[in-house]
C-alpha cells in the first residue's frame, strides 16, 4: 500500500493550485508604482568594434528617462567566473573581464552595449532603435569554428588573449603516460569522433529583471528569474556593483524553468539595478525570446575524439578523449567547470576501467556564452562513453547488454575510487540494467522489430547505462579544484507559537516542486501533518543563505540541511519536554508528534511544547533560551552517484530518414525516494529534453556568427507528438552512504542518460537494416540519417 | 488612443489601447489578468492561449480592438464557480501535468478547447492538438495523461 502522506508519499504538489488558476506570481506578472522599462541595444555583428555610440537624439526622444553605454559600467567591476581552473602547464585560465554592457568591443550577435529606460516599453524600443541607428561598429572577421579559432592567433574574441583559448586541462595529468602505454599494447582500440550539439535551454519564462532603489533607506531590490538568489546577490554585491551585500535584496519569485540558464548573473540584473538608483523609480526588463536565444547561457557545444582501448572480449583496458570546448564570448558564472570537472570526473562512467586520461581545450568564440545546461558536464561524458562503448561492440560483434555487464564496478567494490579521482559511494549497476531489460521486453524485440519491418520501418534498440556526480558539492573537495564559492546549503526551520511551521530554505524551486517534497520530509518527522508546514524560499531577506537549485543538489544538500536544523528542533524540544514532565532529558523520547518520558504515559504534544517555549512560564529559562527556531548549513561529504540503465526503441523510416522513438524505458537508482510522482516527472522531463537534443534541437551559427536557430520558428524545440509515454522505475535504490536522508538526485538523470540511447538506437536500426553507418552527429534529422542511409 | 470592450471571464471590461495593443497586453497590463503568459515572441510557445468566442487564440497575436465585443475566457475564468479546480485543472494537479507552471495556463486553455471539440480524444490526438503548445518541464507524458484522464478515459501509461 503506498505511503499517504510524509516521506515516500506521491502527495499532490500545493503549488500547482496556483499554477493551475493563473495565480502564479512570476518577474513580469509584478505591476509597481512608477515603474519604467528598460530596452537593450544588441549587437547584430558577432565582433566589431565600437566606433561611436551618439545617444543625443535618443535621451531626447518622448518618455526617455536615461540611456546607457558601456562607458557608464567601465570603472565598475566584472561578472567573474566561478571556478579558476588551470592548465596542465600549470598556468592559471585566461580570463577576460565580462562587463555589464560591452565596452570598446561587441564579441556576439546579442551581446549588450547600450540600453534605454523610458516611461513605457514602447518608448523605451522605439529609443533603442534609435540608438542602434546612431552607433557605428566596425565589422571584424567572426570567429565561430573552435578549431579555427585556436589555430588562428591574428583573429582574437579577446585582444589579450592570442590563441583564443581559455585553458589546455588534463585530467589526470599522471595517469597520462600508464594511459597512453594501455593503448599501445591494447588488442583493439575504438576511436569515434563526435560533436555534442550547442543547445539553448528555452526555459518557457523568458529571462526578466526588476530593480529597485530605496532613496530613504538606501536599500536595493532585485526581482529576478534566478535559481539562486544568494548568489546573484554576491555577485552583484561583491564583484559587479560593490553594492553591500546587507543593502541588496534578490527575490527570485515563481520562476518558470531554468535548466541551468538562470544559475548565473547577468548584466540586465546590474543595469536595472543602477539604472533604478539614477531614476530613483523601479526599472524592469523582460527579455523577448530572441533575446533569450541570443544571450542566455547555452549548453553543451563539445568537439570530441574519443578512444577505447579493449581486449577482443569487450573488456576495457582505457578510455582517452580530446575534447575541444566552447565557452563562448564571455566566461559565464560556471563555463568553466562545466567541461572539467563536472565532466572530466566522470569519464570513468559506471565501468570497472583501470586507466583514463581525458584532455578539455576550452575555446573562446563570437557566440553567446555557454555554461551548464540540465545535466552539464555529464551529459557530455555519458554520450562520449556510451557512444564509443557501442561502435566498439560493432567492431567486434559483441552483444552491448553483455558487454556492460561484464566492465560494471561491482556492489563488493564500493567505495569506488575511479581513475579519474571520484570515489563512489555505493550503487548496483547490474541491478539497474536487468530491471531495463525487463521492462524494455528485451528478449522479445525480434519480434517487434519483424512486426516493425512489415509496416516498412526499421526498428533498432539502443542502450546506455549512465553515471553522474550530484548533490554539488563537497566545499574541502570543490575548493581544491578551483572553486571560488563554498556549495553547502542552508535552512531555517521556525517552529511558530502556535506550533505550525516555517521553513526558510536555500534551495529554489522553478517547477522541481520543493514546496511539497521539503514539506514531508519535515511533517514526516516531526510527526505532524503536512498542511502545518510552509516553505518559503527564492527571497534573501528571508532565508538564512544557499546556493539555490542546480546539480541535482536541492533535496541532497539544502533538504539535508532542512532535516539537520529539524533535528536541533527535536533536540530543544527534549530539553523543554523535560522541564515540563520533570523527568531527565535522556528519558525524554520523541515520536509520532509527542514526547514521551519513557516507559510511562506521561507526555507532551509537539503543539505543547512549542507553545510553551514562545510563553515560557513553565520553562527552564536558567538553562534554555525560549523560542523555537534552529538553522542548520549542510556541506555534504562526497558527491552522490544516481546511476541507471535507458533503452530505447525507434522505428526509421527508410523513404525520408525520420526517426521516431517508439519506446523509452528508465531504471534509475536514486537512492531513496521522498516523492514517487515528483521524481517520475522529473525523469520524464529530462528524457524528453534528452530527445529533443538526440533528434531536434540544433543550435547554428553561421560563419558570420549570426545565429539561424533563433526562434521557435527555426529551433526545433521537442513537442507533445515527438515523444512516447516514457516507461520509469526507481525501485532499484542503493541508499546514498554519507546522508542522513539516504537521497541522491534524480533531476538531471533524464537528460544524462537518454542521448546517447536514443542514437545507439538509430545506428542499430541502421546496420540492421544492412547500413554500415559507425555515428550520425546529433540532431539525428531526417537529413542527416537519410543522407546516412544514401551517402 | 481608443475605447475597447469585451466581456472577459463572465465581467464586462473595458479599456483604453493602442491599435497595436494586443489582447495578451490588454489582458495581462490592462486588467491585471497574468495568468495569462507570454513566452515567444513568433506564435509558436502556446503559453499565451485563451478563449474567444469559444475558440482557442494566442491571444500574442491578436490585436485587443479585433476581439472588441467578445467573449473571452482566461485561465482565470476556468476554476469551480466555488473557486475549486475545474475537472481539467484537477486533472493537471492528480497527474503532475505540469512543472513551473509557466506553459500551464496555455496548455490548459488549449486542452479545453480540444476536448469540447473531440470529447473522447486519442492519445495521438492530444499530442497533436497539443502541438502549439511547448512545454519544457514536463516531457509531455502528464500532460498527455492529464487531458485523457479527464476526458473520462483510463490511461494506460504508469
Amino acid at each position: 500500500m503506498p505511503k499517504d502522506h510524509g516521506i515516500g508519499a506521491s502527495s499532490k504538489r500545493r503549488e500547482d493550485v496556483r499554477f493551475l488558476t493563473g495565480e502564479g506570481v512570476y518577474t513580469d506578472d509584478m505591476a509597481l508604482h512608477g515603474q519604467t522599462y528598460a530596452v537593450f541595444v544588441r549587437s547584430t555583428v558577432a565582433h566589431g568594434r565600437i566606433k561611436s555610440i551618439n545617444t543625443k537624439a535618443a535621451a531626447s526622444m518622448p518618455g526617455v528617462l536615461a540611456v546607457f553605454t558601456g562607458e557608464d559600467f567601465k570603472d565598475v567591476g566584472g561578472n567573474p567566473a566561478g571556478w579558476l581552473i588551470k592548465s596542465r602547464n600549470g598556468e592559471p585560465m585566461r580570463e577576460p573581464k565580462r562587463p555589464v554592457l560591452a565596452h570598446g568591443k561587441v564579441r556576439h550577435v546579442g551581446d549588450v552595449y547600450a540600453a534605454v529606460v523610458a516611461e513605457t516599453y514602447q518608448q523605451a524600443k522605439d529609443a533603442a532603435q534609435q540608438l542602434a541607428d546612431d552607433t557605428v561598429i566596425e565589422e571584424l572577421p567572426a570567429i565561430i569554428d573552435m578549431a579555427k579559432a585556436l589555430a588562428d592567433s591574428s583573429n582574437r574574441v579577446h585582444d589579450e588573449i592570442p590563441d583564443n583559448q581559455c585553458y589546455d586541462w588534463g585530467w589526470i595529468e599522471d595517469n597520462r603516460a600508464a594511459v597512453d602505454a594501455a593503448f599501445k599494447s591494447a588488442p583493439h582500440v575504438t576511436t569515434l569522433e563526435l560533436v555534442n550539439n550547442r543547445l539553448v535551454p528555452n526555459a518557457m519564462e523568458p529571462r526578466a529583471s526588476i530593480g529597485e532603489y530605496f532613496p530613504g533607506t538606501g536599500d536595493y531590490k532585485l526581482t529576478t528569474t534566478s535559481q539562486n538568489p544568494h548568489l546573484t546577490r554576491l555577485l552583484v554585491a561583491a564583484f559587479v556593483l560593490g553594492i553591500p551585500e546587507n543593502k541588496l535584496t534578490v527575490v527570485a519569485p515563481d520562476v518558470g524553468g531554468g535548466f541551468g540558464s538562470k544559475i548565473y548573473h547577468y548584466g540586465e540584473e546590474a543595469l536595472v539595478l543602477a539604472a533604478s538608483k539614477l531614476l530613483g523609480r523601479p526599472v524592469r526588463w523582460t527579455a523577448e525570446r530572441s533575446e533569450s536565444f541570443l544571450s542566455d547561457a547555452h549548453g553543451r557545444d563539445h568537439v570530441t575524439k574519443i578512444e577505447l582501448a579493449c581486449d577482443k572480449e569487450g573488456n576495457f583496458l582505457a578510455f582517452r578523449t580530446e575534447t575541444m570546448a566552447n565557452v563562448g564570448a564571455y566566461l559565464s558564472n560556471f563555463a568553466t567547470v562545466t567541461p572539467t570537472f563536472l565532466h572530466g570526473t566522470l569519464m570513468a562512467g559506471p565501468y570497472k576501467v583501470p586507466h583514463v586520461y581525458v584532455n578539455v581545450k576550452t575555446v573562446f568564440t563570437n557566440t553567446a556564452p555557454v555554461d551548464a545546461y540540465r545535466g552539464a558536464g555529464r551529459p557530455e561524458a555519458t554520450y562520449s562513453l556510451e557512444r564509443v562503448i557501442d561502435k566498439m561492440c560493432r567492431e567486434l560483434g559483441l552483444d552491448p547488454f553483455e558487454v556492460r555487464r561484464k566492465n560494471f564496478i561491482t556492489t563488493d567494490m564500493f567505495p569506488y575510487t575511479t581513475p579519474v579521482a571520484l570515489v563512489y559511494d555505493t550503487g548496483n549497476y547490474h541491478a539497474t540494467l536487468d530491471k531495463a531489460m525487463v521492462m524494455a521486453d528485451v528478449a522479445g524485440f525480434a519480434k517487434r522489430r519483424a512486426e516493425s519491418a512489415k509496416r516498412g520501418k526499421l526498428r533498432g534498440m539502443g542502450l546506455s547505462t549512465w553515471i553522474e556526480a550530484c548533490g554539488i558539492a563537497p566545499s574541502h573537495l570543490v575548493g581544491i579544484l578551483g572553486s571560488r564559492v563554498g556549495l553547502y546549503d542552508a535552512a531555517t526551520v521556525r517552529v511558530n507559537a502556535t506550533g505550525n511551521i516555517s521553513v526558510m530554505v536555500g534551495a529554489h524551486s522553478h517547477g522541481q516542486g520543493h514546496e511539497t517534497v521539503f514539506a514531508q520530509i519535515v511533517a514526516d518527522k516531526l510527526g505532524i501533518p503536512e498542511s502545518s508546514v510552509a516553505i518559503v524560499h527564492g527571497d534573501t531577506s528571508k532565508i538564512p543563505f544557499g546556493m539555490g537549485s542546480y546539480g541535482s543538489r536541492s533535496l541532497a544538500v539544502c533538504g539535508v540541511a532542512m532535516t539537520k536544523a529539524v533535528d536541533k528542533i527535536i533536540a530543544k524540544g527534549k530539553k523543554i519536554a523535560a522541564h515540563m514532565l520533570e523527568a531527565p532529558e535522556g528519558d525524554i523520547t520523541f515520536a509520532d508528534g509527542k514526547f514521551s518520558v519513557a516507559g510511562t504515559d506521561k507526555a507532551k504534544t509537539f503543539g505543547e511544547i512549542a507553545f510553551s517555549a514562545y510563553v515560557p512560564h513553565n520553562y527552564p529559562l536558567e538553562t534554555l533560551e525560549p523560542g523555537l527556531e534552529e538553522t542548520a548549513f549542510y556541506d555534504p561529504a562526497n558527491f552522490t552517484y544516481p546511476a541507471g540503465a535507458y533503452i530505447c526503441e525507434v522505428e526509421v523510416d527508410e523513404g525520408t530518414g525520420k526517426v521516431d522513438v517508439v519506446a523509452f524505458h528508465c531504471a534509475d537508482d536514486f537512492g531513496n525516494v521522498m516523492n514517487p510522482m515528483i521524481v517520475e516527472g522529473q525523469v520524464h522531463g529530462g528524457v524528453g529534453q534528452g530527445i529533443g537534443q538526440a533528434l531536434l534541437e540544433s543550435t547554428t551559427y553561421d560563419e558570420n556568427g549570426q545565429l539561424l536557430t533563433g526562434s521557435y520558428m527555426d529551433y526545433a524545440m521537442p513537442r507533445a507528438d515527438d515523444v512516447p509515454f516514457y516507461n520509469v522505475d526507481y525501485s532499484c535504490q542503493t541508499a546514498c552512504t554519507h546522508n542522513p536522508l539516504g537521497v541522491k538526485g534524480c533531476g538531471e538523470a533524464g537528460a544524462i542518460g537518454s542521448p546517447p540511447a536514443v542514437v545507439n538506437a538509430v545506428l542499430d536500426a541502421l546496420n540492421a537494416g544492412g547500413y554500415k553507418v559507425d555515428h550520425i552527429d546529433m540532431p539525428v534529422s531526417p537529413g542527416r540519417v537519410w543522407q546516412a542511409m544514401n551517402g | 488612443m481608443t475605447k475597447v470592450s469585451m466581456t472577459v471571464n463572465g465581467k464586462a471590461v473595458s479599456g483604453e489601447v493602442e491599435g497595436r495593443t494586443l489582447l495578451s497586453a490588454f489582458l495581462r497590463e490592462g486588467l491585471g489578468l497574468t495568468g495569462t503568459h507570454v513566452g515567444c515572441d513568433t506564435s509558436q510557445c502556446g503559453a499565451c492561449v485563451v478563449h474567444v468566442d469559444g475558440k482557442p487564440v494566442k491571444s500574442c497575436t491578436i490585436f485587443a480592438l479585433d476581439v472588441a465585443g467578445a467573449q473571452v475566457k482566461t485561465i482565470e475564468g476556468m476554476a469551480n464557480p466555488d473557486g475549486s479546480l475545474g475537472v481539467l485543472q484537477q486533472a493537471f494537479q492528480d497527474h503532475h501535468g505540469l512543472q513551473c507552471g509557466f506553459c500551464t495556463p496555455g496548455m490548459v486553455m488549449s486542452s479545453a478547447a480540444l476536448l469540447v471539440e473531440n470529447p473522447k480524444p486519442t492519445e495521438a490526438e492530444v499530442r497533436h492538438y497539443l502541438e502549439g503548445n511547448i512545454c519544457r518541464c514536463t516531457g509531455y507524458h502528464n500532460i498527455v495523461k492529464a487531458v485523457l484522464s479527464a476526458s473520462g478515459q483510463t490511461v494506460a501509461a504508469e
